[in-house]
């Protein structure tokens, strides 16, 4: 990951609040508009680095997963439909069974993946097309089973859908505690302090995704096991040489990658809202896809990415909370479809390579053959 | 194509060759309608009924016959789109977003541009106009991503992604602005409906199938023709297999990529335009949602031959036309449709699951449809 990028990256966030501060600077405090929109950021941002660290682990060992999406897609259903088979069924306590329906959503994920490992490794079928399957595959899993399960006549719910045991908790960590004691008497630095504590204020999902990146950056760069998983992905035949085999470590990496995609999938019905749609997922596992081309296939500049785009989700939120004060030069700036094209054409703009080339491991989407 | 020829008698050879070839797709249909009368069971459903009412709704009536060839009209051209970039190496997720961009300035054509003009227009104008416009929409949004590929080697998996979600942003931002359905009744964004002049007509009295359907046939052997007996269709199978070797036999290659990004994108395109003037006579927001997986599913079952493109097209069609009468029987969704074929993409694309488990030794080259993000 280099500067220029990482520069670059900075510039546009930066640019993406000062635009919203400049415009709701007459309504409210910048330091609580740049706190409001950092929360947001973060929060948007989960499922799109916990998607692009699953990106990471898969194509660092050689295999391109471009089903994200479906492992996504996937973990989301199964996670929200085992919390409330816990809920209802069995009548566990509401935290148990948000708890085992996050187990649930990373467990599937991880089999997602393993499809796509089976056919990727095993059978040696075009990478791009066992992702598109297991996209395809689904799609086809979660609609089917949302419709049979939950609007049927004679499903197991009796054509309602019950309600969900509800999200996980937000995390409060107490700066406000700690800081608040030094302001004295000033209320405007009280203010401040509160502010930057609802930065912190995450849910577990949007935190372990943060721990995740440092911890995938060390196991990637420091450890054995990441030396082994890049070998892997750069020149599987001199890793084979040396002893290293190469379908198990491809296994498992995608397999990893899955668990991090299923933790994603977990983030949109057990962390953020209680209820399932099909197509929930909307696109965002090809946006994590390209954070973490984005990125440059590295943890840290994949987060960097994710936050870009959660960045410009909160450009768009707080753009409508602010939408009377928009002056009417910057009209367009009112319609929230303009705006929302900002990270597509963005991620188009990083792929042609004017911020640097990006350079994928050697042997991603080659099948191993000894 | 060159091997069938060399072996044996050339008409022996053909049908041999046609044998093989729908030998695996129709083992992988099999394997497919099998485990999904496996799934129907456990969810306590009757599976034979089923499939009973899938084939009756789709094939069991002349209505039901047009309805199949109006749902496998988009389907021929969309899937076709794909197929054709298979060939040259590329693969275009952006099916969806050329689609949708061809049908919505094929609306607009059809319904405001008499009004542009302030006379009536002869529909032996207006609607090859609208269906051209439709199509240069859908080549010039599947060109961009084919100019970055050729000049930048930005991947065109991303980028057909990107211009997915950038061509429904647009398209939302039209629909619900200045295309609007101004009718006062009207709260859902879709435009207005096009002029009879720009409307293609039926084939049949009463029934829903249009000369989409003809057109779709004749462009598939368009199509084959094109990819096998002239220039451009060698060209683009040469930078598909070898781009490398292409360059060294003096192949312009990013001319090639952008042309049949292009080529691609058109028949996309053609794909909206002939459900807006066959079909709808007007385009709605997310009507053609999940067209463009559906494209990629049925490319890969078809083997991205043309004529396989128009087979997997009815057959998809069929199942999706027949999916309402199966829910009526046996209240099974219409979402099982899906499943069943994710399940046939699914052992289409590992044959060799296929082969294994009918015990069929594998022949030939495998085919290389995409390569890693490298290009």
């Amino acid at each position: 990951m280099d500067w220029r990028r990482f520069g670059f990256i900075a510039l546009i966030i930066i640019v993406l609040f000062g635009v919203v501060v400049l415009v709701g600077m007459q309504q409210r405090p910048p330091i609580l508009i740049i706190t409001s929109m950092l929360a947001t950021t973060i929060a948007v941002a989960t499922p799109l680095t916990l998607g692009a660290l699953s990106g990471v682990y898969c194509e660092r060992a050689g295999v391109v997963n471009i089903g994200i999406e479906g492992m996504m897609l996937a973990g989301a259903f199964f996670g929200w439909l085992a919390a409330i088979y816990m809920y209802h069924v069995f009548n566990f306590p509401v935290g148990v069974s948000i708890t085992i329906g996050a187990f649930f959503a990373v467990l599937t994920g991880g089999l997602m993946a393993l499809l796509l490992a089976v056919l990727s490794i095993t059978y040696k079928v075009d990478q791009i097309i066992g992702g598109t399957v297991v996209n395809i595959l689904a799609v086809g899993l979660t609609g089917f089973l949302n419709r049979q399960m939950f609007f049927g006549q004679s499903s197991v719910f009796g054509g309602a859908i019950p309600n969900s045991p509800g999200v996980l908790p937000t995390l409060h960590i107490p700066i406000r505690e700690i800081f608040s004691p030094l302001c004295g008497a000033s209320e405007s630095c009280l203010q401040t302090v509160q502010a930057i504590n609802r930065v912190f204020d995450q849910k577990p999902i949007a935190i372990s995704a943060i721990l995740l990146v440092f911890i995938t950056h060390y196991v990637l760069f420091y450890t054995r096991w990441g030396l082994r998983t890049r070998a892997v992905g750069e020149h599987p035949k001199a890793a084979d040489t040396v002893g290293i085999d190469v379908i198990k470590m491809r296994y498992a990496n995608v397999f990893i990658g899955g668990l991090m995609a299923g933790l994603a999938g977990a983030y949109f019905t057990i962390e953020s809202v209680p209820s399932f749609e099909p197509l929930l997922t909307n696109g965002r596992g090809f946006i994590s896809l390209a954070a973490m081309i984005f990125g440059n296939w590295t943890p840290i500049g994949s987060w960097a990415a994710a936050l870009v785009f959660g960045a410009s989700q909160a450009l768009q939120i707080n753009l409508q909370l602010f939408r009377e004060l928009i002056p009417p030069q910057w009209a367009f700036l009112r319609q929230s479809y303009v705006v929302g094209l900002a990270p597509y054409i963005l991620t188009m703009i990083i792929l042609t390579g004017v911020i640097g080339r990006t350079t994928p491991p050697a042997a991603d989407g080659v099948p191993y053959e000894k | 194509m060159q091997s069938e020829t060399q072996s044996g008698s050339p008409t022996q050879g053909f049908w041999k060759s046609a044998l093989d070839a729908l030998l695996i797709p129709f083992l992988a249909i099999l394997t497919a309608v099998i485990l999904g009368g496996i799934i129907i069971a456990l969810v306590r459903g009757n599976p034979f009924l089923a499939y009973y009412g899938l084939i009756q709704g789709s094939f069991g009536s002349t209505r039901a016959l047009s309805e199949t060839a109006v749902w496998a009209t988009p389907y021929i051209f969309a899937g076709l789109a794909v197929a054709l970039a298979f060939k040259g190496g590329l693969f275009n997720i952006g099916a969806e977003g050329q689609l949708a961009l061809g049908a919505t300035f094929s609306a607009l054509i059809g319904y405001a541009l008499p009004g542009w003009l302030g006379y009536d227009i002869p529909a032996i104008i207006h609607l090859p106009l609208a269906v051209i416009v439709g199509m240069a929409m859908g080549a010039f949004w599947a060109a961009i991503p084919g100019f970055l590929k050729a000049y930048t080697g930005g991947h065109e998996v991303i980028n057909t992604i990107m211009m997915n979600y950038i061509a429904l942003n647009t398209i939302s931002f039209l629909l619900n602005g200045p295309m609007k359905d101004r009718d006062p009744n009207n709260v859902i964004a879709r435009t207005p409906l096009i002029a009879d002049s720009a409307r293609m007509p039926t084939i049949f009295e009463g029934l829903r199938i249009h000369w989409g359907f003809i057109l779709a046939l004749l462009v598939a052997y368009l199509v084959w023709w094109m990819l096998n007996k002239t220039t451009l269709g060698f060209e683009i199978r040469t930078v598909g297999a070898n781009p490398d070797a292409a360059k060294y036999a003096g192949i312009n290659v990013k001319r090639t990529i952008i042309l049949t990004m292009a080529l691609s994108g058109m028949l996309a395109g053609l794909a909206g335009t002939i459900e807006v003037t066959g079909l709808n006579y007007r385009h709605e927001l997310g009507f053609s949602i999940g067209y463009g997986f559906d494209a990629i599913a049925i490319a890969l079952l078809g083997k991205s031959h043309p004529l396989g493109v128009v087979l997997a097209s009815i057959l998809f069609a069929a199942m999706r036309n027949g999916a309402t009468r199966m829910q009526f029987l046996t209240q099974m969704p219409v979402d099982l449709i899906s499943m069943l074929q994710a399940l046939i993409l699914l052992f289409v694309a590992a044959d060799a699951i296929i082969r294994y488990i009918y015990r069929i030794k594998a022949k030939g080259e495998r085919v290389v449809l995409t390569r890693g993000w490298g290009g």
